[in-house]
């Protein structure tokens, strides 16, 4: 589905952020990036799409090496990839239909767009997307009028629209408080397994990637130092993902009762496995 | 120890704490104050000679007479009008290419610095500079004047639309890209919603100053109730001048009062 | 709402109609508008002089070039003039504005029914006459020269500089003169203390921004006798003597570019 090959990135200053990142992602695997502030997760997830370009190394897509891809054939690949921003990123002034509408942008023509007169099919589906999210009643408001949570369900339709293969999503929690968090994260598991999509969450807080992912990636100064499941993170893989700290309240695990059923048995069955 | 510490006083700290920085600006400034009224030739005897025909002079002003040259004044003032509009239309029309060339974040670097240097030219010089060359090339009228004034509003247009576009939200414009855009789309849905209500302000604005300067450009030829006023001045019909002068402010508070509706409305 | 429902399915507008409607019919009016303004431009031009133009303007790009250098010399002293018509003229205004602004602003007026309409009526006319038609008036009064330039910056500028300054007055915050007050301060205390620090910096601004704004006018001012580099401007054009026109020029824009370093300088260290 997604592979990365010895991606490496430099950036200007001279900061290498990526040193040969080998990775790859099978359809509908949920996997959970995280490490330090200025790991290069962040970049990771950008030169995937390449809003930021990578300095070498390739990106294939379901074999399609998007790194050498032009101007008209980037934008075709990055449709099939829908991305979820850390801040939500919503265009302010717009409404919330216009927002989710956006994610339809590379599908239709300048002038449709520019009008906002979509194919009906557009609209239906950003209608269910909206029930689906919970924000049906909200279309026309724009979006400074919404609160955090809400926003990043406008920005989780945005990326759904598309119709995408693959979710990138960037820190979508960071700035939400902590009930918040747990249901974006949920709505952003259950929609990848209704859609069997793959996704890469990065994410600052391991507690809540142990939660929803079932594969987890540390990062460190631009290298992988883990891969494996949430129960693999031990104290001393988190010392070397993130330094030394007492990390027993993080590995003594989510409250069980925070957990859906559904998420309970998911997890028993992954710790049968990995014991 | 103790003591010194019951008496410790307290003085400001001063504005600038570099004290020879401060001594410095404060010995440059007045020297430069004494240079400058050393050299101003005040005719202290002219002016005090100017008192009585300075009051002759403002008692000359009224009542203003609106009547006795109305239809010169209403030409001009509808001459000047119509300048405005169209010079601020089209200024607007041309700034906006030149204001997103002008933008770094947007433009390859040759495109930007083109664009920067067209900006830069039309905004170094005063209107009626422009407007006496534009007089010499067309010939007397509004047209000239009407150019003189597109030219400026380029000028200042262009420049206040890109800073205004390298201000915007980065992200908000990373996510609409992120979608497969194309650039024009992305100007659309990610740029346009970002500048426009400020944009839309500054149009007003500049509407407001291509009035009050089309009454300088016909001055020296450019047309509109400039010419008027200069008549009115060397006929020394100081009652018609103040009538127009009247007339500008009067158009100037409603083209304010109504753009400040104009813009709470596009909030 | 501009959601419809037709039949099963939901049907999403931008607008509502009726605002859609609106918003067509005030293009079509405005479109209206400028062509027929520009139409009674375009009867007032004599189109065989603008399509002369190009060769007109050969014809005086070539009369121009090369620049009389040595006329520089005769320049000094009025761009000096110039320089001080600004300054002396931006420093009047200043002084001149502060009150104004304090009586113009809704939360420092004496009074909202008398001070402040006659402070706003100063503010508007002092900005709707342009420098230049100031200078017009001036040299009528006091006779031409340097005085009456500064007289016209001076009083072009009292309107600019009093609204931004009684705006920012407008925007203060309001605990902090608050806190000042339930200290048992008097007004001038809290004026001191309360309001003078938070507009500190929005008075710095607005002083160079004018000062750089000025330069530009006072280079024009001297086409009605009101001193400066004008003078010698439109001396040279009625002399027809074009080598000189282009110096003066070169001369303006130079002057231009230092102001707009010197304020963006001061602006980076004040602000």
């Amino acid at each position: 589905m997604l592979r990365l090959e010895n991606l490496q990135k430099q950036y200007k200053t001279g900061d290498r952020a990526l040193k040969g990142i080998d990775l790859v992602v099978p359809k509908g695997q949920v996997m959970a990036l995280i490490g330090p502030s200025g790991a290069g997760k962040s970049t990771l997830i950008r030169c995937v799409n390449r809003l930021v370009d990578p300095t070498s190394g390739h990106v294939y897509l379901n074999d399609m090496d998007i790194t050498h891809l032009g101007y008209r054939g980037l934008r075709v690949a990055r449709r099939r990839m829908g991305m979820i921003f850390q801040e939500y990123a919503l265009v302010e002034r717009l409404t919330v239909m216009e927002n989710v509408l956006s994610g339809r942008l590379g599908y239709v023509g300048f002038w449709r767009s520019y009008f906002r007169k979509f194919p009906q099919s557009d609209i239906n589906e950003a209608f269910r997307l909206l029930e689906r999210v919970g924000l049906d009643n909200m279309v026309d408001k724009r979006a400074d009028e919404l609160s955090g949570g809400q926003r990043q369900r406008v920005g989780i339709a945005r990326a759904l629209i598309q119709n995408p293969e693959l979710l990138l999503v960037d820190e979508p929690t960071a700035s939400l408080d902590p009930k918040t968090s747990r249901q974006i994260m949920r709505l952003i598991s259950e929609l990848c397994q209704e859609r069997q999509l793959a996704a890469i969450i990065n994410i600052h807080d391991v507690l809540l990637a142990e939660m929803f992912a079932k594969r987890i990636v540390g990062l460190k100064s631009g290298e992988i130092v883990y891969d494996g499941p949430p129960d693999g993170l031990s104290p001393e893989v988190l010392t070397t993902i993130y330094g030394e700290e007492d990390w027993t309240a993080t590995i003594d695990h989510v409250d069980e009762e925070d957990l859906t059923e559904e998420e309970r048995r998911e997890r028993e069955r992954l710790m049968k496995k990995s014991s | 120890m103790n003591k010194n510490i019951q008496h410790r006083t307290w003085k400001r700290p001063p504005f600038i704490t570099n004290p020879l920085l401060k001594w410095s600006l404060i010995v440059g400034a007045s020297l430069y104050l004494a240079l400058a009224f050393g050299t101003i030739d005040f005719d202290w005897q002219r002016i005090a000679d100017g008192a009585p025909r300075g009051k002759r002079f403002i008692a000359s002003f009224f009542p203003p007479d609106f009547l006795t040259r109305s239809s010169a004044i209403l030409d001009g003032i509808f001459e000047s009008l119509w300048m405005t509009v169209t010079s601020t239309v089209i200024g607007i029309a041309l700034s906006i290419p030149i204001g997103l060339g002008a933008a770094r974040n947007l433009a390859p670097r040759a495109v930007y610095l083109l664009c920067r240097a067209i900006v830069a030219l039309s905004r170094t010089f005063p209107e009626i500079i422009l407007a006496i060359f534009f007089v010499k090339l067309f010939g007397f009228g509004p047209f000239a004047g009407f150019l003189a004034l597109s030219l400026a509003t380029i000028g200042f247009y262009g420049k206040l639309l890109a800073e205004d576009i390298e201000d915007m939200d980065p992200v908000q414009a990373e996510a609409v890209r992120a979608t497969g855009a194309t650039w024009w789309q992305w100007l659309i849905y990610a740029v346009l919603p970002q500048v426009l209500p400020r944009m839309i302000g500054l149009g007003l604005y500049r509407f407001d100053i291509n009035f009050r300067e089309s009454a300088v450009v016909g001055i020296v030829g450019g047309g509109g109730i400039g010419a008027t006023l200069l008549t009115a001045f060397d006929r020394y019909e100081f009652d018609s001048a103040a009538a127009i002068l009247l007339i500008i402010i009067a158009i100037v508070m409603v083209v304010e009062y109504s753009s400040g509706y104009i813009r709470r409305w596009v909030q | 709402m501009a959601v419809r429902m037709t039949g099963e399915v939901k049907i999403w507008q931008r607008r509502e109609r009726g605002k859609q409607l609106a918003i067509w019919v005030g293009w079509l009016v405005s479109v209206a508008i400028f062509v027929y303004c520009w139409q009674l431009i375009s009867e007032k031009t004599i189109w065989m002089f603008v399509n002369d133009a190009p060769r007109q303007a050969a014809d005086l790009a070539e009369r121009m070039i090369p620049p009389k250098w040595e006329y520089l010399d005769k320049l000094w002293i009025p761009l000096w003039d110039t320089l001080n018509i600004a300054t002396l003229g931006t420093v009047m205004a200043l002084i001149l504005a502060v009150p104004i602004a304090f009586c113009a602003a809704r939360n420092t007026t004496p009074s909202v029914l008398l001070v402040r309409p006659v402070a706003l009526f100063i503010i508007v006319s002092s900005r709707s006459i342009n420098s230049l038609v100031w200078a017009l008036m001036l040299v009528t009064i006091i006779g031409p020269g340097v005085v009456a330039g500064i007289l016209a910056i001076g009083f072009r500028s009292i309107g600019f500089c009093a609204k931004l300054l009684y705006e920012a007055i407008e925007e203060i915050d309001e605990t902090q003169v608050e806190a000042i007050t339930a200290t048992g301060a008097n007004r001038a205390q809290t004026l001191a203390f309360g309001i003078v620090p938070q507009i500190m910096p929005a008075f710095a601004g607005i002083s160079i921004f004018r000062w750089d704004i000025n330069i530009r006018e006072s280079t024009v001012l001297g086409l009605v006798g009101a001193g400066g580099i004008g003078l010698q401007l439109d001396a040279s054009i009625s002399t027809l003597a074009w080598t000189q026109v282009s110096v003066i020029l070169l001369a303006i824009l130079a002057t231009v570019i230092v102001s707009e370093w010197v304020s963006a300088k001061v602006r980076h260290a004040v602000i």
